[in-house]
């Protein structure tokens, strides 16, 4: 037995430092005072780059390593906070976050190592055809509203339709667009303006937010049907979104028009625009939009579908449309989380967005507990730094099949868990920031003696 | 939010019937069934020949996802559980046999035994042996399975035994692929009995050893015919066990309604148990086929095959036998077909868009009766 007790220590210790920096962040950003909340929140970005640029001896506090496994955890909360929006808050069992995840990540990728190689229709299509798109959704949506019980078949192919269009405009802008733009990149020996660190770096933001947006716009044309035909088909047929989504992943070369994308290889060269920053920033973003979008009046009316359908229906509550925008907005964080990873990983290979991965973000939701912020928070921190830090590197020192190792000891956990705990480890409990706002427990003001109207 | 403004502007009782828009989805039906037809028209005038073998290709696929999707629908139909760990049992069903007929030599032992007996009998008696052997593993092993993992669960919410099904499907998986189970490598399968191969063109020939068929002709192999009998005489054994024997109304009346099952004295744990594991056979032995006819497993091996015969479950009505059957069928063309005439990588995709159109066509399936209203 060689195992190092020095590491096993040190990586408990690290373990139970992260979960204390993720209670600490969630109790800061909980605060009622506005500047104690933002001071909170650069604090908590403070610590960690400071630890990473601090050196002591000759390598900063916080090793490669570590860093590495923080981005992932940023990654993964985002993932796991999406699934449990669809899962956990709405009730629909969704396989499919792998998929949106790695829409995102190729997305933003390509966005991204386009422009470094000085071609701007990455961006231009991208961004022209999710905003083209989305506005033609949001315009036909509007006008379906004058009709009651529109077939979901037929919507569906006018929606399908107006993306084709809006696709095929975008493609002709950027192409359209892109010899006046050229110029502008200069040479690689005189770099023009648009190849600046500056603008590389909104290009960044613009790419996650894009590959966002793209992967919600794949989802709402995939959700629409897919989300009427009830829970466990539901469950089969975004597993098998995400095979065929990686089975084009496959064959991004072959089938699909992207050579640069290089197939089965996979994707390299993509540039490492991922600083801790964005990293925090985009978690951040994403953990205020759930907690605030969950205590709305939608997201009760979200809750309510995973509830009770019918009641829910009887309130006057739109159940499919609440469907749909529970998995659309998961989605967007997905793909956000995509993004994130592609720039953090700079290499990107069709054999991580396998649907075998993709049972992780599900088992930890599940641990964390369905329908608990935190919990999916805490157990994405803890599954990163307990299976990637902790399991992989004493597995690997013990013998040469960790990986599989793994694999047999998650469905154990899992199996585990279900038999002895099935609401998950935190149950229902919420720290700090996630916890609901008190204004809702108080008595609303009497205005009639009518119980409240219920949110919508 | 928005809705109030909506109603400013249309309510509920102005908005018009979206019935009305009906046409624009079977319109997008019709050209999509239009163009497939089309395509296959056209391919089977070009050249008549490698459709047929297509087909044939097809009819061997289809006739083993039969095999696995009558577990899956058989246990649906009672439990309401999408039983992940099914294909994982197809898996070992494959392996067993690898291990009785390449380290044990199973399929030899009427030879060793009665030494006299001609060699056709020999190695129908000893394919029929492993064949016999996996499924037994394979009952064997749901069982456990349903005992352990799916038992306790069964007054939890559906999902939870839903995650623990996927979980025991990851653990046959990864847990077979250590190097002391199985082995995590893909493992060249050695069949009990030679493949046979045989041509139709003027009549049936034999294709010699060595040597490729002539140009235009069909191709077929014993294993197909084995593959198909296989299969439909399970079909057999599954109509009569269902519908003329006792146990067989038990099935049904617990798929019907466990409670009113159980009060009316019906041990409804023993027919759970029971069903699984006649599924689990049947999956053992459609495992073993499916490594004779492709000749290669490895452990992640029943993924695939056991979703879509899920699929093919559910596109014949899922609870129904027949459906089964000639969903499995339907699909092992669906997939054939792709393979032929788009591209390979797409058979994966084409079965679950296939899933997507039946269920909003005819969401209870071909052969599925309208289910009714449960809590």
């Amino acid at each position: 037995m060689n195992v190092n007790l020095q590491f096993l220590a040190l990586t408990v210790l690290k373990i139970v430092a992260v979960l204390a920096y993720v209670y600490a962040l969630l109790w800061v950003m909980g605060r009622s005072s506005r500047l104690v909340k933002v001071l909170g929140i650069v604090a908590a970005f403070a610590i960690v780059q400071i630890a990473l640029t601090v050196k002591v001896g000759k390598s900063p506090i916080l090793n490669t390593f570590d860093v590495g496994l923080l981005f992932q955890a940023c990654t993964m909360t985002m993932v796991a906070l999406g699934l449990n929006l669809i899962y956990g808050f709405n009730g629909q069992f969704s396989l499919g976050q792998w998929g949106f995840y790695g829409i995102g990540a190729y997305t933003a990728a390509d966005i991204t190592f386009r422009w470094v190689n000085r071609d701007a229709r990455g961006l231009l299509v991208a961004g022209v055809g999710v905003a083209l798109g989305g506005l033609l959704i949001w315009a036909i949506n509007r006008f379906l509203r004058r009709y009651r019980g529109v077939p979901v078949l037929s919507a569906f192919t006018i929606y399908l339709i107006s993306v084709i269009i809006a696709g095929a405009a975008a493609v002709f802008f950027g192409n359209a667009l892109q010899p006046a733009l050229a110029p502008l990149f200069g040479t690689k020996e005189a770099p023009g303006i648009l190849a600046s660190p500056a603008v590389l770096q909104v290009v960044f933001v613009l790419a996650a937010l894009i590959a966002g947006a793209f992967a919600a716009g794949v989802s709402f044309l995939f959700g629409l049907p897919v989300l009427t035909l009830g829970s466990d088909y539901f469950g089969i047929a975004t597993l098998g979104f995400t095979i065929v989504v990686n089975t084009l992943m496959v064959n991004s070369d072959t089938i699909l028009p992207f050579p640069e994308m290089k197939g089965g290889r996979g994707m390299i060269g993509i540039p490492k625009l991922t600083t801790w920053f964005w990293a925090f920033f985009f978690m951040v973003l994403v953990i205020i939009i759930m907690r605030n979008l969950v205590y709305s009046s939608t997201g009760r009316a979200v809750l309510s579908v995973r509830e009770d359908e019918t009641a829910a229906k009887a309130m006057g509550i739109d159940v499919a449309a609440y469907k749909l925008l529970a998995f659309v907005v998961g989605s967007f964080f997905a793909g956000i989380g995509g993004a994130v990873y592609a720039h953090y990983i700079g290499f990107l290979s069709p054999g991580t967005f396998s649907f075998l991965v993709g049972f992780n973000p599900l088992i930890i939701v599940v641990f964390g507990g369905l329908g608990s912020m935190t919990g999916t928070v805490a157990a994405s921190f803890g599954w990163i730094f307990f299976l990637e830090g902790l399991l992989r590197v004493l597995l690997s020192q013990l013998g040469t099949e960790a990986p599989t190792w793994r694999f047999v000891l998650y469905p154990l956990a899992l199996l585990m868990l279900m038999l002895l705990r099935p609401q998950g480890l935190l149950g229902s409990v919420e720290w700090g920031f996630l916890r609901a706002p008190r204004i809702l427990s108080r008595p609303r003001p009497a205005a009639s003696t009518a119980p409240a109207p219920a949110g919508k | 939010m928005h809705q109030a403004a909506d109603l400013r502007t249309t309510s509920l009782a102005t908005r018009r019937a979206g019935a009305r828009l009906a046409w624009i989805g079977q319109g997008f039906l019709l050209l999509v069934a239009l163009f497939a037809i089309y395509t296959l028209g056209r391919n089977l005038v070009n050249n008549p020949v490698l459709f047929a073998q297509i087909v044939v290709s097809g009819l061997q696929l289809g006739f083993v996802y039969a095999l696995i999707a009558l577990g899956y629908t058989m246990v649906y139909g009672i439990v309401r559980l999408i039983n992940f760990a099914h294909g994982d049992v197809f898996m070992v069903g494959a392996f067993v046999s690898y291990y009785a007929v390449a380290r044990f030599r199973l399929h030899q032992w009427p030879a060793a035994v009665f030494p006299g007996l001609p060699a056709g009998v020999v190695i129908l008696i000893g394919s029929l042996t492993v064949m016999a052997l996996s499924m037994i593993v394979c009952t064997i092993m749901a069982v456990t399975i349903e005992r352990v993992a799916y038992k306790p669960l069964r007054e939890a919410p559906r999902i939870a035994a839903l995650i623990t099904a996927i979980g025991v499907s990851f653990f046959l998986e990864f847990f077979g692929a250590l190097n002391f189970v199985f082995s995590p490598r893909f493992i060249p399968y050695e069949r009990p009995f030679d493949v046979v191969t045989w041509y139709i063109k003027d009549g049936i020939h034999r294709v010699t050893e060595g040597q490729a068929p002539p140009a235009g002709s069909v191709t077929f192999s014993n294993i197909l015919l084995f593959i198909i009998l296989a299969s439909i005489l399970v079909q057999a054994v599954l109509q009569f066990v269902v519908h003329r024997t006792k146990l067989g109304k038990a099935m049904r009346a617990t798929a019907f309604d466990k409670q009113a099952a159980r009060l009316m004295g019906i041990n409804v744990d023993r027919v759970i148990s029971f069903t699984f594991a006649i599924g689990a056979a049947f999956a053992g032995l459609g495992g073993v086929l499916y490594a004779i006819a492709y000749s290669s497993i490895w452990t992640q091996l029943g993924i695939l095959p056991g979703l879509k015969a899920f699929v093919a479950a559910v596109l014949g009505g899922i609870g129904s036998i027949p459906g089964a059957f000639v969903g499995a069928l339907i699909m092992g063309q669906a997939e054939a077909l792709t393979m032929g005439y788009i591209s390979t990588p797409m058979r994966d995709a084409v079965a679950f868009t296939i899933l997507i159109l039946v269920l909003l066509v005819r969401p209870t399936g071909i052969f599925g009766e309208p289910e009714r209203e449960k809590a």
